[in-house]
């Protein structure tokens, strides 16, 4: 799954940073037909994890009612340069992973 | 009973329905899996919403917790409600005192015009909510594409 | 003397040609309006932002195709491309091909590089790969304006494309034009109709919760008026697309564009 990921590439410790994240996936609700009437099957993003270096800064439980291509913005704070790690798995069991790297001065 | 506490709970009993929806249900099944049935009081919480949106299939949604983001102190939850989408539970996330804002923005789904809740749970355990209205039109015209 | 009166009737000609050209245009070359004026500032907002935008998903992905070897050559399209810039590419089409006289649009383009000169299978309309490379290619020419030409042999699809965005069609029995140069800024429901415009293509579109190509959304409004949809890629939707740039000249390109 593509995904774009949007953190400062440098930060100073201390510092509250905002994180953005568009994820390439249709969020299929369950509720849709296709053109002959069958019933297409749910597919969602149910969670999202960001680790900062190994420790969970932030999770989400998504759902249909989530829009397609899902964006979240959330923050957090600089603590040492390393590395973001974000992760999430739909309905299907395909799993995502992104992974974006800082550098945090003072 | 004193009559002006009797009259302010005659007053709650003739509100509009609207107003009851208004208010976060603690007996609401959905909410009790958070708060156990402890009370959720307004405040604290925003939650932006466009008052019109161009398209009920992604609607830009802001929430914001009044919160010093501490370890003494800071937001652990936020739980996004829907009155009429077929899946009321719409997201959760989950906060702690590294995020250093409780801010949380995203795009949501609405099946039509209505109202939705935020309730975030709170380091000392207690729940605050918010809540917005929304007016989703639906499209002109059928597509088969 | 008689060279320079056949080229004052040549140019007589062509001014009359432009003139009455000008006169056909169902909104004065002032007055036009890309689609995003018509969106509510919500929208207008995500198309604007880079990161947030969806169709920005495809761009980057075209980005990564344009990039990697395909087909037999093993060739990918930067090989060929090199280091020249592909801006201002995307705002020339539709556009004829020299070698085999058609009229290509975008989408053909693509797929005629990747057949004959790399060996590779073409792409089908609304493909996450076709999609991706559209999108990748016209966004490279972001902010200039839509510069096709209809001299030559362009000029019959031209007048093909011309009466095909004037002919009622559907059971609804309306035309291109009836909505989109008469009614264009009046509402129709809760929507204001736009004067549909090809220059955010491909754009990523609500109702599809993905995005599509400037066919895919010619389809949407033939089954909206109950029309017949053509299959991706017939002659007419390629001769509309070209009167549709015509008409759309000068109109800076937005894709990938947000719409409802």
């Amino acid at each position: 799954m593509g995904a774009r990921i949007q953190i400062p590439r440098e930060a100073r410790r201390g510092d509250v940073i905002e994180i953005r994240i568009l994820i390439q996936h249709p969020m299929e609700t369950g509720y849709r037909h296709d053109d002959v009437g069958h019933l297409i099957k749910r597919n969602v993003i149910n969670v999202l994890y960001c680790r900062y270096n190994g420790v969970e800064v932030f999770r989400a439980d998504l759902s249909s009612g989530i829009s397609a291509n899902p964006y979240v913005q959330f923050y957090t704070v600089a603590e040492a340069s390393g590395e973001f790690e974000f992760t999430w798995i739909d309905d299907e069991g395909e799993q995502g992973l992104e992974r974006q790297s800082i550098v945090v001065k003072g | 009973m004193k009559r002006r506490d009797f009259l302010a709970g005659a007053a709650g009993a003739f509100a509009l329905p609207g107003a009851a929806l208004a208010q976060v249900d603690p007996l609401d099944p959905l909410v009790w899996v958070v708060t156990n049935g402890a009370p959720v009081r307004k405040g604290k919480v925003t939650l932006v919403l466009p008052q019109l949106a161009d398209n009920g299939n992604s609607v830009p949604i802001r929430i914001t917790v009044d919160s010093p983001m501490t370890a003494a102190d800071h937001v652990k939850s936020i739980h996004l409600y829907s009155e009429r989408n077929p899946v009321r539970n719409m997201a959760n996330f989950y906060l702690g005192p590294r995020a250093g804002r409780a801010e949380v923005n995203s795009r949501v789904r609405l099946a039509g015009s209505q109202r939705v809740t935020a309730v975030a749970k709170l380091s000392d355990g207690s729940f605050w909510y918010d809540a917005a209205s929304i007016v989703v039109t639906l499209s002109a015209c059928l597509d088969e594409s | 003397m008689r060279r320079a009166r056949a080229r004052l009737a040549l140019a007589a000609a062509a001014l009359a040609a432009g003139v009455v050209l000008a006169q056909e245009r169902g909104i004065p070359p002032g007055e036009l309006k890309s689609g995003s004026a018509f969106l509510g500032s919500d929208l207008r907002t995500l198309q604007n932002d880079d990161f947030a935008n969806p169709g920005m998903l495809w761009v980057e992905r075209g980005e990564k195709l344009w990039r990697e070897p395909a087909g037999k050559k093993n060739l990918a399209c930067a090989g060929c491309h090199k280091d020249s810039s592909m801006r201002g590419v995307a705002a020339r089409y539709p556009r004829i091909d020299a070698a085999s006289a058609k009229l290509l649009n975008l989408e053909g383009r693509i797929n005629r590089c990747r057949t004959e000169r790399m060996g590779a299978e073409p792409l089908r309309y609304e493909s996450d790969d076709l999609l991706a490379l559209t999108a990748y290619l016209a966004r490279q020419s972001l902010g200039l304006p839509v510069a096709t030409s209809i001299d030559g042999a362009a000029r019959a699809h031209f007048e093909t494309g011309r009466a095909s965005y004037h002919r009622r069609r559907g059971q609804m029995n309306l035309s291109c034009g009836q909505c989109h140069d008469a009614n264009w800024g009046k509402r129709l429901l809760s929507e204001a109709i736009s004067q549909g415009h090809p220059n955010a293509y491909p754009a990523y579109r609500l109702d599809w919760q993905t995005i599509g190509s400037l066919q895919r959304r010619i389809r949407a409004c033939l089954s909206g008026i109950r029309a017949e949809m053509l299959p991706y890629g017939s002659q007419e939707y390629l001769d509309l697309e070209l009167f549709l740039a015509w008409r759309a000249q000068g109109l800076p390109i937005e894709t990938p564009g947000v719409r409802r």
